[in-house]
């Protein structure tokens, strides 16, 4: 989940590569089912902060919400509220729960800008406003697929607690983790210790294999009957490529700057194929974040495709001067 | 999201009018910042508000703009959503119906390209149940007046207001919807009223820019877009006295930039009878109902019996005896 104001969001692939125009379900049958709702209604509260270590790059923290924790399922999300409250900082960032357990949930939170780093420098017993569990889980596969998770920087941590739980269901889990170098890693170990086999690849080569998470992707991806994964936008695109390509379902949490994270404010949108079979624009926060890899048009991400429903009521609208309307 | 006020405060009558019918508060959400109601739902009471204000509805559905779609900026926001929504059918399908089933009073925004369009959309409004009443979003996008809106011109929101109020339920108050982007906002308001507006909300948000130093360009793929929250407030605060002072028999729902109870107490005391709560939302999913207490508490500890009672009372006369008019 993108947090601040300057995530990027036009997908471009890694090294040159360009994504083909979408081809939802284009001769390979039915796409993926869209991921069901949660089971469980958020909750909104002061929680305190009761742990805080550092992470490679990262900062994790535990936070004390036994309403949260003991309804999360993996690939939800927590959205807090930053500075206080009377920061100036309004919007709530959206974080992807990396682990539970004891009535408490941690996260990873990257500091980039002031907002997340507000968050990074809690302390334990310091409070924090967090809504959650937010978004849609996992789904989780047929007894006995196996399951290749591919995380990309502190978005592998939202696999955790998916490979975790895949693993004691009997699953057997293949991992892939990379990141730009070695301190922008996440989630190493925890992914390490549940996953089999386990590759950790390094753009700079100061860890692990030299390259993008796709070589191996596209060496594992036909031994897996399901492919998870959480990162970048152009990773999930890759990943989501090869896995469609390969007749692999897969389900990938997006990352988009969300102001809410609850489903009120619309900004954080991408073009998703619906279960008629029409493409809209779906919210990050409570469509998603998780979606079947081969229902997000990635290659539209940032624009208006003409086939959107609603988008032939928008040329009205491309005036310059759209401008002080309700949201 | 019922506590009673501290013992020593003597409870305040909180009863509230939007055009002559009456509400249970006050505080009502803004068009834009609460989608339609029902993500909400899991955060307080939606009975317990003066309505949901819904997301401007148009004729038919609209994809809404390309991403970003949003940044942060100091106490606020800047948005350019482009109306993302079902369009009528969908809204007289799917949310009102599940709004009323609630027992949820909608007051419904529209907005539309042409006078016809606002006038048809009153008239399919007639008898769907739960609708309070009508907020005339006329600061959307104004094709005829090539880009400029139908609130920047008097003339141009007289005649949507009259099409309004003469297609719609007469049991349906009508509200015109003001942006703050013009030079004198009481001709812009009085031209409303004497059309026939039941009541005035105030403001919709200001046109703003945000430029990315990173890549050198506008951050909104609508390039402009609508600037909210705590850091409009004063300007909304003094739209709201200037027309107040000009029209008090107008009643106006103001909003730009509530967050709190005594930010509330500001607009009923600069004239506005009811308020909405918009931006803060996204900070606190729960703030209509925690601003609704807070606004009673306020009241009560200013000695006001009724709310109605401090609706313009800033506008007093100087050697007015505050102290001898409320105890």
């Amino acid at each position: 989940m993108s947090e601040e104001d300057s995530g990027t969001r036009v997908v471009q692939l890694p090294s040159g590569e360009r994504l083909l125009p979408p081809v939802p379900g284009a001769a390979r049958g039915p796409l993926g089912a869209p991921a069901p709702p949660a089971a469980h209604p958020p909750v909104q509260g002061v929680a305190v902060v009761v742990g805080s270590r550092p992470v490679s790059a990262y900062t994790e923290l535990t936070i004390e919400a036994p309403d949260i924790a003991e309804t999360a399922a993996p690939g939800q999300f927590v959205a807090f509220a930053v500075g206080g409250p009377t920061s100036a900082m309004l919007l709530r960032r959206s974080i992807a729960i990396a682990g539970v357990g004891e009535g408490r949930f941690s996260v990873v939170v990257s500091a980039r800008a002031a907002g997340s780093t507000w968050l990074a420098s809690r302390r334990p017993g310091d409070e924090v406003d967090v809504v959650g569990p937010l978004g849609r889980p996992f789904p989780l596969p047929p007894p006995g697929t196996p399951a290749l998770l591919v995380g990309g920087g502190y978005g592998a941590a939202a696999l955790v607690g998916l490979g975790g739980l895949l693993r004691s269901r009997g699953h057997e889990v293949a991992a892939v983790v990379g990141a730009g170098d070695e301190a922008r890693l996440c989630s190493v170990e925890d992914l390490a210790a549940v996953a089999a086999p386990f590759v950790v690849t390094t753009d700079d080569g100061s860890a692990g294999r030299t390259g993008r998470v796709t070589g191996p992707v596209a060496e594992l991806v036909g031994g897996a009957g399901v492919v998870y994964a959480c990162g970048p936008m152009p990773m999930l695109a890759a990943v989501a490529r090869l896995a469609t390509d390969r007749g692999v379902p897969s389900w990938v949490a997006v990352e988009e700057s969300m102001a809410c994270g609850v489903g009120v404010c619309m900004t954080c949108v991408l073009p998703v194929v619906g279960a008629d079979g029409r493409s809209r624009f779906a919210r990050s926060c409570t469509d998603g974040p998780v979606f079947a890899g081969d229902r997000v048009r990635f290659g539209d991400v940032g624009t208006l495709p003409a086939d959107l429903v609603g988008a032939d009521a928008m040329v009205l609208a491309h005036t310059p001067a759209e401008e002080g309307e309700t949201p | 999201m019922t506590t009673l006020p501290e013992v020593d405060v003597p409870s305040v009558d909180m009863q509230a009018s939007i055009g002559g019918v009456p509400v249970v508060s006050p505080v009502l959400t803004a068009s834009g910042c609460s989608s339609f109601g029902r993500e909400l739902d899991p955060f307080f009471d939606l009975t317990s508000i003066g309505a949901v204000v819904t997301k401007s509805v148009q004729l038919r559905p609209r994809s809404g703009r390309a991403t970003p779609r949003m940044a942060e900026t100091p106490s606020g926001m800047i948005n350019s959503i482009g109306l993302q929504g079902p369009g009528i059918d969908g809204l007289l399908a799917d949310e009102l119906p599940w709004l009323a089933e609630r027992g949820v009073r909608s007051f419904v925004s529209i907005a539309g390209a042409r006078t016809e369009d606002f006038a048809e959309l009153a008239s399919r409004l007639r008898g769907a149940p739960g609708v309070l009443g009508i907020e005339v979003n006329i600061s959307c996008p104004n094709v005829e007046s090539r880009g400029e809106v139908f609130a920047c011109n008097p003339d141009a929101s007289a005649a949507v207001v009259a099409a309004v109020r003469e297609a719609a339920d007469p049991a349906h108050p009508v509200y015109a919807k003001l942006t703050p982007d013009v030079t004198d906002i009481v001709s812009v308001a009085r031209a409303c009223a004497d059309a026939g507006a039941n009541g005035l909300s105030m403001i919709n948000t200001l046109l703003g820019l945000v430029i990315d130093p990173d890549t050198m360009r506008p951050v909104l793929g609508g390039v402009t877009g609508g600037l909210s929250g705590p850091a409009i407030r004063p300007v909304a605060l003094r739209c709201v006295w200037q027309v107040h002072a000009a029209l008090p028999n107008v009643p106006i729902l103001g909003m730009g930039g509530i967050r709190t109870g005594l930010d509330a107490l500001q607009f009923v005391l600069a004239g506005a009878g009811a308020v909405s709560v918009g931006t803060a939302v996204f900070n606190d999913p729960s703030a209509p109902a925690r601003i609704h207490e807070e606004l009673a508490e306020a009241l009560g500890e200013r000695g006001f019996g009724r709310l109605a009672d401090a609706v313009g009372y800033a506008h007093r006369a100087p050697d007015e005896d505050p102290s001898g008019r409320h105890r």
